[in-house]
């Protein structure tokens, strides 16, 4: 037979045609293709504010003077503080920050204007509610930078309005993501996490169905080879795959600005390795589970440590080191840096090559265990 | 060819009848020696031998967890014996699976339809696993579902269709490449009685253009209709032969008397 024939004559031709169809008639499926990755774009992209601001702070102002109300409207201007009220005792600041009107409060004591006018250290306090460590930590820099920026400006009035220069300007330039805007960065990441979720969750349900149903036993007794039943069964939903980046990218710069400064064929070609080994651990979770609402849950247990370890939200740096190993067994922790590193620094294969490596290992490993243990349980 | 072929009828009159149609280079469509399967402790199948003729309607009886069902996976190529050899369509199970399943059909009571699918779409989608392509597998297509009667529904739902028209597909698409042999595993079940006889009469006209039937049941009607049967209980053969030798054999007045019989006395203790 002609190889032209053969190709012409695969049985991987009706496998995919059926495929299609049902994926046509799949409703659910089809809204999780396209309905699905503008909801996570939108969740993700405008619920995760990690830079936090206004702070509903209330002050305790015993000092009722022009530098205390000055020092209050400083600490408001850093944009971290937001003034709610005033409280007139230190029990009413305790009762503001225990039922949660406040997050924080100022404390400025009686002689706060007369220690600045006799030119001694003049003391004031900020109560934080640091049950919320990012909170806490806002809070810290913002009252760091109210402090100092008051203080330079009280040095500069007591020399007669000369500007004081800092002897030391440290400057500090937000490369790749200027604004600091947590879009950015987490944006990029939800292509990353959206293709963990449907490869693995469409792939495991779609094969432990066939199973269910019976129709991977008759397919079993028929002819059909094995490389074409998986690759009739796998490439549509790589498709689905390429279609949901592309709604997540589409969106993303047009909605959140997303930058995409790198190349998109790189980009493309990286995503399938990614996507195979996501497929990969999808067939793997079918060859265990033995209904679909187990697949499903094989799958969603299998992104939580996704959307945690993966540095999607939270950097890895800052993780305990056990913590940052788990990371290390996930193929998308491999994925979000090729994902930043090209589409918001503009790198290419001279410093992505690594990540691409380990993420082409993972595709084939996780493919050949799965498709051995698959051929497996059908027997 | 509702009617049963007559009972009783001797072996060589048997193959001179249906054994010759294919072309068969002997005449036999399974043959197993030693026939074993165990999974873990537990053995499903022991020590099978049986022989199945080219074109023979044949029936196997047991009740639930007998083998039947392991036997027909192992004869299909879905399972590995264990033990022993089984010869189908002329080719090895163990090795030669591929060549078996481009020559047999298979059906279970599970069906294997796509629910989502039209009956067309079914229809097409095995008949091209199976190899059927372009103009012959349209005209293929189209006089094999108008045969079995499926003209006005060719655009249904599968899954909306009634459990005897499921059954109908099921055997439509098992058939649509015009296999040598026949698997059935408990075809009927869950049927009602008018959707089994139509579904028998088109077992028996696939007999009489010379296809090998090996058809599993619970029904005794259903017995009563194959050529010869087989009687498996935990796992063996406890009994073969027409249905008229069967119950001559055993000196019962009917097959189903001869069933309970067997399978009382394989299941009290020694």
């Amino acid at each position: 037979m002609s190889p032209w024939r053969r190709l012409r004559e695969s049985r991987f031709w009706p496998m995919l045609w059926k495929e299609f169809i049902q994926m046509r008639r799949d409703r659910l499926t089809l809204g999780m293709m396209t309905v699905l990755p503008a909801v996570q774009l939108l969740l993700f992209g405008y619920a995760i504010q990690t830079d936090v601001r206004h702070l509903p702070t209330v002050v305790l102002d015993e000092s009722r003077s022009v530098e205390s109300r000055r020092l209050t409207q400083t600490l408001e201007n850093t944009d971290v503080f937001t003034v709610v009220g005033e409280v007139p005792t230190a029990e009413a600041l305790r009762s503001a920050i225990e039922s949660g009107r406040a997050n924080a409060a100022l404390v400025i004591p009686p002689d706060y204007e007369t220690r600045i006018a006799r030119g001694v250290p003049a003391r004031a306090q900020l109560v934080v509610d640091a049950a919320d460590p990012q909170s806490s930590a806002a809070a810290l820099s913002g009252a760091q930078l109210a402090a100092q920026a008051r203080g330079v400006e009280i040095t500069s009035e007591r020399l007669g309005g000369v500007p004081i220069e800092p002897p030391i300007d440290l400057a500090v330039r937000p490369w790749y993501n200027p604004a600091q805007r947590s879009a950015v960065f987490i944006v990029p990441g939800v292509i990353g996490v959206l293709l963990t979720i449907t490869m693995t969750l469409i792939t495991s349900t779609a094969v432990v169905r066939e199973r269910e149903r019976g129709t991977l036993e008759q397919l079993i007794v028929t002819p059909i080879d094995k490389p074409s039943l998986m690759l009739g069964k796998l490439v549509p939903f790589m498709l689905v795959g390429y279609v949901q980046m592309a709604v997540v990218m589409g969106l993303g710069s047009l909605i959140f600005d997303i930058p995409i400064v790198g190349s998109l064929w790189l980009l493309t070609l990286l995503t399938a390795a990614f996507i195979f080994a996501s497929l990969g651990v999808g067939l793997l979770i079918s060859t265990v589970a033995r209904t679909q609402a187990q697949a499903m849950q094989l799958s969603f247990f299998f992104m939580l440590p996704n959307i945690l370890l993966s540095g999607y939200i939270f950097p890895r740096a800052a993780m305990p080191e056990p913590a940052q190993w788990i990371g290390l067994l996930l193929p998308l922790t491999f994925f979000l840096r090729i994902l930043r590193g090209i589409l918001l620094k503009g790198i290419g294969m001279a410093h992505l090559w690594q990540d691409s490596l380990v993420l082409v290992a993972f595709a084939v490993v996780l493919l050949a265990i799965s498709v051995r243990r698959f051929t497996k349980t059908i027997e | 060819m509702s009617e049963p072929a007559p009972a009783g009828s001797d072996r060589e009159a048997d193959r001179a009848m249906h054994g010759a149609t294919h072309g068969a280079p002997n005449g036999v469509a399974v043959e197993t020696r030693g026939l074993r399967k165990e999974f873990g402790a537990l053995v499903a199948v022991q020590g099978l031998d049986l022989t199945i003729r080219r074109g023979e309607v044949f029936g196997m009886l047991g009740p639930n967890g007998s083998g039947k069902t392991t036997t027909i996976r192992m004869l299909c190529g879905l399972m590995q014996p264990t033990a022993g050899t089984a010869r189908v369509v002329g080719h090895e199970v163990t090795t030669e699976a591929e060549a078996i399943r481009r020559k047999i059909g298979y059906m279970s009571q599970r069906y294997g339809l796509y629910d989502d699918l039209t009956v067309e779409e079914n229809a097409r989608f095995y008949a091209t696993v199976y190899g059927l392509h372009g103009r012959e597998r349209t005209a293929r297509l189209d006089a094999h579902l108008s045969e079995l009667g499926f003209d006005s529904r060719r655009r249904q739902i599968a899954g909306t269709l009634s459990g005897g028209w499921k059954q109908r597909l099921a055997l439509a698409c098992a058939t649509a490449h015009r296999p040598e042999m026949l698997f059935l595993d408990e075809p009927t079940a869950g049927v009602d009685p008018a959707a089994r006889r139509r579904f028998w009469e088109t077992i028996y006209e696939l007999a009489g253009r010379g296809t090998t039937i090996l058809v599993t049941t619970h029904y005794m009607d259903e017995a009563e209709r194959c050529q010869r049967l087989a009687f498996l209980s935990r796992g063996h053969l406890i009994g073969i032969g027409t249905p008229a030798e069967i119950t001559r054999q055993f000196n019962e007045p009917t097959i189903e008397d001869v069933f309970i019989t067997l399978q009382r006395k394989d299941e009290a203790p020694v």
